[in-house]
């Protein structure tokens, strides 16, 4: 569980952005695929599958920060 | 289609019943036009309004914005951009879903700000209370400026207030941006753009400049304009970004004020089933055990129907025979046009099934699962985890396979998929599979209750499959083609699947398969039939020399008239065919017959069984009820004396049609999807290729 940074924004590619995973919002790991990758998050309501490569560009806060 | 039919395009989110949606408003009157030579990829449909008045509605691609990502994306920005009084849509009507209405709704305010008149429909409403979600439905009306109808697709609710809302809005035809978005982001710059053309709204044109994508109504003028904001692409990007975040703001405010959710109401269903199916074992453990099931019931319950449509048709040819008059007429039908089409209903048993799994893990969510579990592996042998719905989709019919990998957004991962999606076991292969196994493999149990036949075909799935990944492979490594990865999915929650929906989808492509290679097919058999039953000098005399030759043997008239039949068939034109391509099949254990059913079914793999049902049939006319399989198990080798379809070459055979792409439509298909010949001719002779070389080795070691 955790926040998107806002400092993210021009890493995270349009698709997403535009699928909820916005600055700001609560991203929350379901799942890690067996092969350690892809990632299952839950973003906005969203219940996503993104690759590592990708998620590794999105900065997260922690909740308690 | 009538003047006076409004023009309506579905669009909608992916997952969000779109598709339901549209199944209930148009019934059975849909077509697609999705097989070769027909380059439209929509669905259209009619929907009887009220008594006078017809909606002539178009379901486009399910996607999360009007900015494309994927081929199948594109389509829903072409067909909104163009300002053609015939083809551009006079509603709008968005589907979105009640649960995820705050991403939906971003696609929506894109849609309200192309300013046509569109409709809101929110589906699923019957999940509302258990998921404790309530709606201020005139607020969110007054919000969006929008009629927004509350519907449940799948229970038949709100049809009826959906076509009234189409009507009402089709008369006002009022229409209005949601958001004005883009001034508030840079004024000066959106006014500048603004000012290029007064025929389109403020999104049309930064979608066109955005989206590289200008209509044919844009003057050439118009687009120098539009091409000199395309000059500094970070600003681009950074707008483009911004314009998304502006959105999902306005959308907070609009839901904050109308749409509540009671978060403890929420179920956990889905995350034990997630917990169950991603599983590192048993997550595959399921997948591979769903594959197994859906195999052998495809073999066991396909074998009933598909026997007694053998059977029909054989007896079929008899009666005809016998009913009609003997002439070039009966012998058409008999020998020619009843085979012919027999050969392609034979299918729909197995094709039917197969699409019935298909849809049913599709529609139940599963699949997605499959997608994130198999994603990591594919990578590996340059593919996608999306390639893993064509790669199964392909052990039904290689044609609509490949077409789904359009939302694979990767074109060096798509075309890899393209290129090994026909080494899959598809459904035209297993007759010939079929038919083969059964004469070579003794129908026996093994361990009591492994059937060796069941076996064998899946050994065959396994080998294909196998290829399939290793050419991969072999592609990912030598190809050189840089193209950005990117790989996002959504993972839907779990449905019951709805039976509608899943027989539709069944229907749909059986009818696709059916009619597209059925064509292909008939038309095969007729050619087949006049070039088996003509042919040059010899053949004409055929009947006499025989007579003439065997004189002195003692024959009865069964058998002269036998060895007649036989002799005409091999100074036919066909025959002639055959025996050219003698010298270079007969490696493989193949005789000039085998040749000609090589050659003929290059159209399509199973017309294998048709050519050699009528090469059989033309070379013993005095059959009664026997059917093919009977017929090809007293052919006999006339070098050994033994049988012709021996095991050797009925493995020998088994591999080449393994191998080797034997298929026009396949052929036809990944032309167009790939937009070149080089792909599809690479395809073709690399298949080839292999498969005369692994048959050549399999018969060589076993014989």
């Amino acid at each position: 569980m955790g926040y998107i940074s806002e400092e993210s924004l021009d890493f995270i590619p349009l698709k997403l952005l535009e699928m909820g995973c916005l600055p700001g919002a609560e991203v929350q790991l379901v799942q890690i695929a067996p092969l350690k990758d892809p990632l299952y998050i839950c973003v906005n309501g969203s219940h996503l599958a993104i690759r590592k490569e990708t998620a590794s560009k999105i900065k997260i806060l922690k909740a308690n920060i | 289609m009538p003047k006076n039919d409004i023009k309506v395009a579905l669009i909608g989110n992916p997952n969000t019943g779109k598709t339901s949606l549209f199944n209930q408003l148009t019934g059975l009157n849909q077509k697609v036009g999705n097989y070769p030579g027909v380059t439209v990829d929509k669905k259209e449909g009619t929907s009887r309004l009220t008594s006078s008045q017809n909606a002539l509605i178009t379901d486009l691609p399910g996607t999360y914005s009007i900015n494309p990502t994927s081929i199948d994306e594109s389509i829903v920005l072409k067909t909104l951009l163009k300002k053609d009084i015939k083809e551009s849509p006079d509603v709008i009507l968005v589907v979105a879903d009640v649960e995820n209405l705050k991403r939906n709704l971003l696609l929506f305010s894109q849609i309200k700000d192309l300013e046509i008149p569109t409709v809101l429909a929110i589906n699923m409403v019957d999940q509302m209370t258990k998921k404790g979600i309530t709606i201020n439905l005139s607020a969110l009306e007054k919000e969006l400026n929008t009629e927004v109808v509350l519907i449940s697709a799948r229970k038949n609710q709100g049809i009826d207030k959906v076509k009234a809302a189409i009507i009402r809005c089709h008369v006002a035809a009022k229409a209005s941006p949601l958001c004005g978005i883009n001034s508030k982001i840079d004024p000066d710059y959106f006014s500048k753009l603004k000012e290029i053309s007064p025929n389109y709204s403020l999104y049309e044109l930064w979608l066109m400049v955005t989206q590289n994508n200008y209509p044919d109504t844009v003057s050439k003028e118009e687009k120098e304009k539009l091409l000199a904001f395309k000059k500094d692409i970070s600003k681009l990007k950074k707008y483009q970004h911004k314009e998304t975040i502006y959105r999902y703001q306005e959308i907070n405010k609009i839901l904050k004020k109308t749409y509540i959710i009671d978060k403890s109401k929420a179920t956990d269903v889905r995350a034990k089933l997630d917990k169950v199916f991603t599983h590192k074992i048993f997550g595959y453990a399921i997948f591979f055990l769903i594959l197994l099931v859906i195999f052998q019931s495809v073999f066991d319950l396909a074998t009933v129907p598909m026997d007694f449509i053998d059977g029909i048709f054989a007896e079929l040819s008899d009666f005809v025979r016998g009913k009609l008059a003997p002439g070039v007429f009966t012998d058409l039908l008999a020998e020619g046009i009843i085979p012919g089409i027999g050969g392609v209903i034979i299918f729909i048993p197995q094709i039917a099934i197969l699409f019935l799994f298909i849809a049913i893990l599709e529609e139940t969510g599963y699949m997605s699962r499959v997608v994130f579990l198999m994603d990591r592996i594919m990578r590996r042998f340059g593919m996608n985890g999306k390639s893993i719905i064509p790669l199964i989709s392909g052990t039904a019919c290689a044609i609509p396979a490949i077409m789904a990998t359009r939302t694979i957004s990767s074109w060096k991962e798509r075309l890899i998929t393209i290129l090994v999606t026909p080494f899959t076991t598809c459904s035209a292969r297993l007759p010939v599979y079929a038919i083969l196994i059964a004469l070579i493999i003794p129908n026996k149990k093994i361990f009591g209750f492994l059937n060796l036949q069941g076996l064998v075909l899946l050994s065959l799935y396994g080998l294909g499959f196998a290829t399939a990944i290793i050419a991969a492979y072999i592609l990912h490594k030598t190809l050189k083609i840089k193209s950005k990865s990117f790989f996002v999915i959504e993972m839907p929650n779990y449905k019951i699947p709805s039976l509608k929906n899943v027989i539709f989808d069944v229907i749909e492509k059986t009818k696709a398969f059916v009619f597209g290679a059925g064509k292909i097919i008939l038309a095969l058999s007729i050619i087949l039939w006049f070039l088996a039953s003509n042919g040059p000098e010899a053949y004409k005399n055929a009947q006499k020399n025989t007579i003439e030759n065997s004189a002195n043997k003692n024959l009865n008239e069964d058998d002269l008239n036998q060895k007649i039949a036989a002799v005409k068939l091999e100074n036919s034109y066909i025959g002639i065919m055959g025996k050219a391509i003698e010298p270079a099949i007969k490696p493989l254990g193949y005789d000039w017959k085998i040749g000609i059913a090589l050659i003929t079914s290059f159209a399509a793999r199973e017309v294998f069984i048709g050519t050699l049902a009528t090469i059989y049939s033309v070379g013993s006319d005095d059959e009664d009820t026997a059917t093919i399989k009977e017929k090809m198990r007293s052919e006999v080798n006339l070098e050994t004396g033994g049988s012709r379809f021996n095991f050797p070459v009925g493995m020998s055979l088994m591999v080449f049609y393994a191998f080797a792409m034997q298929c026009m439509a396949t052929f036809a298909i990944v032309k167009r999807e790939t937009n070149s010949w080089k792909w599809p001719l690479i395809q073709l002779f690399g298949m080839a290729l292999l498969a005369y070389v692994s048959s050549f080795i399999v018969y060589q070691i076993l014989s």
